[in-house]
């Protein structure tokens, strides 16, 4: 698919280092860019460099995914409707502390499944009222193919989050819009730093993000790495007597 | 957050494990033990390592603002020169002077106070600098400029990181009509010869001569000098101008292993010398260059440092004062030809004064005169020469590039830089920086 030229893109969660590299490729095509985040102040180093590296129109907004309440008056507020938005928002949380109380377990699974559900269900149904082709783009996560003792209420969020995004695409096809999900494995980025990430399945951002956008423009459903697609095949496979006493 | 790695500089050799986290995400940290800021790692040496804390540029990468009728801009120090270039080319900037790799960031040469083959009449990057922002030892940050922290100014120019960790910075871009450089290539069949035609052309915006450091009596240092001037619009053949700024990018190669230690040999070197030395004769005149191949044309060889094998390489970069530089030159020559360790790449440059335009420095390196750049497969033998180069460069009051350096002994280093380095230590001393930042380099040279 190819959206009109120099047509907005929308990132909800710009503030991450997925969401910006993102940016980065689509305002070299010439596409202006809205960057939409929790605090719009530290957003404005980054537009001023999108800017002056891209020569395109850049804007910052606040947008906080734990307050669905403020979403329609958010993409009502937009200067101009985007023709793609995509949302980076995430939050990895802690583990025991998540699995164990229910503040922490509701903001896990608020930040990456009920906040991004909804936020892009209300994009879709404005994006798919433009006469224009128009994308929806959710990253989601391998952490959501299986639970896993280590991350299960984030994977938890993020399986949901994808089967949220299969049924939207389902919803909206033979439209123009198209939805993608996009389930990254290890991407070298702030929320992975400190992590003794393996060399051949971690990504650098910017080339993640190349990925993405070509993946995108080749109108694919779900973009997923070849290497982690295989991987997490043979997770997936592993019978549940099996898995339950593995250690990873 | 932090990571472990094995670094070195350029050269491969020395390297170290060290404790890696990035500038910039967090700087609560500045005061619980020593660190030195790192780039892109393309110093040669030790003088980007620390092992307990090495700070990468890796997040400090906008641009923060420029304005198009002055050229200026403002960045964060951990940009690199090709970004500038990707960005500002296509608009008609370029940088006012630029090292011979364009994968350098712009608070390492701020550092390291580069030269270009412009230095004769543009001077190093440190005179082209408006100011920067250094993050000093007591953890506050200082605008440093020649009106303002002077002295900090002054030092932090060819300070090697020593002085602070530079967050951001101010320069001017040059305008250029195009992205194409008229080259001209004149063969020079002995030193004295290359020293004359350097000398003549001193009004040429870039001069370097390439040296056959293998080539003995009569020949000894034959050369192929090597002037250049930005080409205008009007210079431009349909060819070129159909691609004004030259940016269709080159087809890299990349050294895809490490070569086997003796690749490099006697034998390998002079054939190569001697190979290109011809090869330079057919090409003498004047061509039209992309601004790639002509300012970094070993960028096309991505990882061309693995040519010199697991063992690693030292660049030996010294400068000589003018009226001394034939005599210098001749005796570094003598002693290079006659140990039968050659080098592939010598690389000879006429200097111009120290500050042209910019502050006085401590450190920086540059002096008015030839330098003279090569390299050595690292070995016990090629070591001892480079002791022995070192006297010779004494000798005649010359000085060896800190950027390059990864062997030099403390007492070398105070004989070559004299009462700047006492000036430069006081300054550190006096900043709190002594105790901050430390690289295994100013722990070597007792910096």
């Amino acid at each position: 698919m190819t959206l009109a030229t120099g047509k907005p893109v929308l990132l909800l969660g710009a503030g991450s280092d997925i969401a910006m590299a993102i940016a980065h490729v689509l305002a070299g095509q010439g596409h202006a860019i809205q960057l939409a985040g929790r605090d719009p102040d530290r957003l404005k180093a980054d537009a001023e460099d999108l800017k002056i590296r891209h020569q395109v129109a850049v804007s910052t907004h606040r947008f906080d995914v734990l307050e669905p309440e403020t979403f329609v008056s958010f993409f009502d507020g937009l200067d101009e409707v985007p023709h793609a938005v995509i949302s980076a928002v995430g939050l990895m949380g802690d583990q025991d502390a998540s699995s164990g109380d229910v503040d922490q377990l509701k903001l896990v699974i608020d930040s990456n499944f009920t906040g991004p559900a909804l936020a892009l269900e209300f994009a879709a149904k404005k994006l798919s009222g433009l006469d224009a082709d128009t994308a929806i783009v959710g990253i989601s996560s391998v952490a959501g193919d299986r639970g896993r003792k280590k991350n299960y209420v984030y994977g938890s969020a993020k399986a949901g989050f994808t089967q949220y995004l299969s049924g939207l695409r389902q919803k909206y096809h033979g439209t123009r819009l198209h939805v993608m999900t996009v389930k990254p494995g290890f991407v070298k980025t702030a929320m992975t730093e400190g992590m003794d990430l393996p060399g051949p399945l971690t990504t650098e951002p910017a080339a993640f993000a190349k990925n993405v956008v070509a993946a995108l423009q080749a109108k694919k459903h779900v973009y997923y790495d070849l290497r982690w697609r295989a991987l997490m095949g043979v997770i997936k496979a592993v019978p549940e007597p099996i898995f339950a006493r593995l250690k990873f | 957050m932090t990571s472990e790695a094995e670094l070195s500089g350029w050269g491969r050799w020395p390297r170290y494990r060290c404790r890696v986290e990035s500038l910039g995400v967090d700087r609560t940290g500045l005061g619980k033990a020593a660190s030195i800021a790192r780039g892109l790692g393309r110093s040669y040496g030790d003088s980007a390592i620390n092992q307990q804390r090495t700070l990468t540029s890796d997040r400090l990468n906008r641009f923060i603002s420029f304005d198009p009728d002055t050229g200026m801009l403002v960045l964060e120090a951990g940009v690199s020169i090709g970004d500038i270039i990707a960005t500002f080319l296509p608009r008609g900037y370029f940088l006012p002077v630029t090292p011979g790799t364009k994968f350098v960031t712009v608070g390492g040469m701020i550092a390291s106070d580069v030269h270009g083959k412009n230095h004769h009449g543009a001077g190093s990057f440190g005179d082209h600098l408006e100011w920067f922002d250094l993050l000093c030892a007591d953890g506050n940050e200082r605008r440093c400029s020649a009106g303002e922290n002077s002295a900090l100014f002054k030092a932090t120019i060819g300070g090697m990181g020593l002085t602070g960790h530079i967050l951001r910075a101010g320069f001017k871009l040059m305008p250029v009509e195009t992205g194409w450089i008229e080259e001209e290539t004149i063969p020079a069949r002995s030193l004295e010869h290359a020293i004359e035609l350097m000398e003549q052309n001193l009004d040429r915006t870039y001069s370097v001569a390439w040296i056959d450091c293998v080539a003995r009596g009569d020949s000894l240092g034959r050369s192929l000098v090597y002037l250049g001037e930005h080409a205008a619009l009007a210079d431009l053949a349909a060819k070129q101008r159909a691609d004004r700024y030259a940016s269709k990018a080159r087809r890299g190669k990349r050294v895809p292993l490490d070569f086997p230690n003796w690749a490099l040999n006697a034998y390998s070197v002079r054939a190569f010398n001697e190979l290109y030395y011809r090869t330079g004769l057919r090409k003498a005149g004047k061509a039209l260059v992309g601004w790639d191949s002509y300012f970094y044309p070993l960028d096309a060889i991505t990882e061309w440092n693995r040519i010199y094998g697991s063992r690693g390489f030292v660049q030996y970069q010294c400068a000589l004062p003018l009226e001394q530089s034939t005599k210098g030159l001749f005796g570094l020559l003598e002693e290079i030809t006659a140990s039968g360790l050659g080098s592939f790449l010598a690389v000879l440059k006429r200097l111009g004064p120290q500050s042209q335009g910019g502050p006085e420095r401590l450190l920086s390196f540059p002096l008015e005169g030839y330098t003279l750049a090569l390299d050595f497969p690292r070995s016990d033998k090629s070591l001892a020469l480079m002791d022995r180069l070192d006297q010779i460069t004494l000798k005649y009051h010359g000085r060896v590039y800190l950027a390059k350096d990864s062997r030099m002994s403390q007492q070398t280093f105070e004989a070559m830089y004299g009462e700047q380095v006492d000036a430069f230590r006081r300054a550190r001393r006096e900043t709190g920086a002594s105790d901050a930042f430390q690289s295994m380099q100013s722990g070597r040279l007792g910096i």
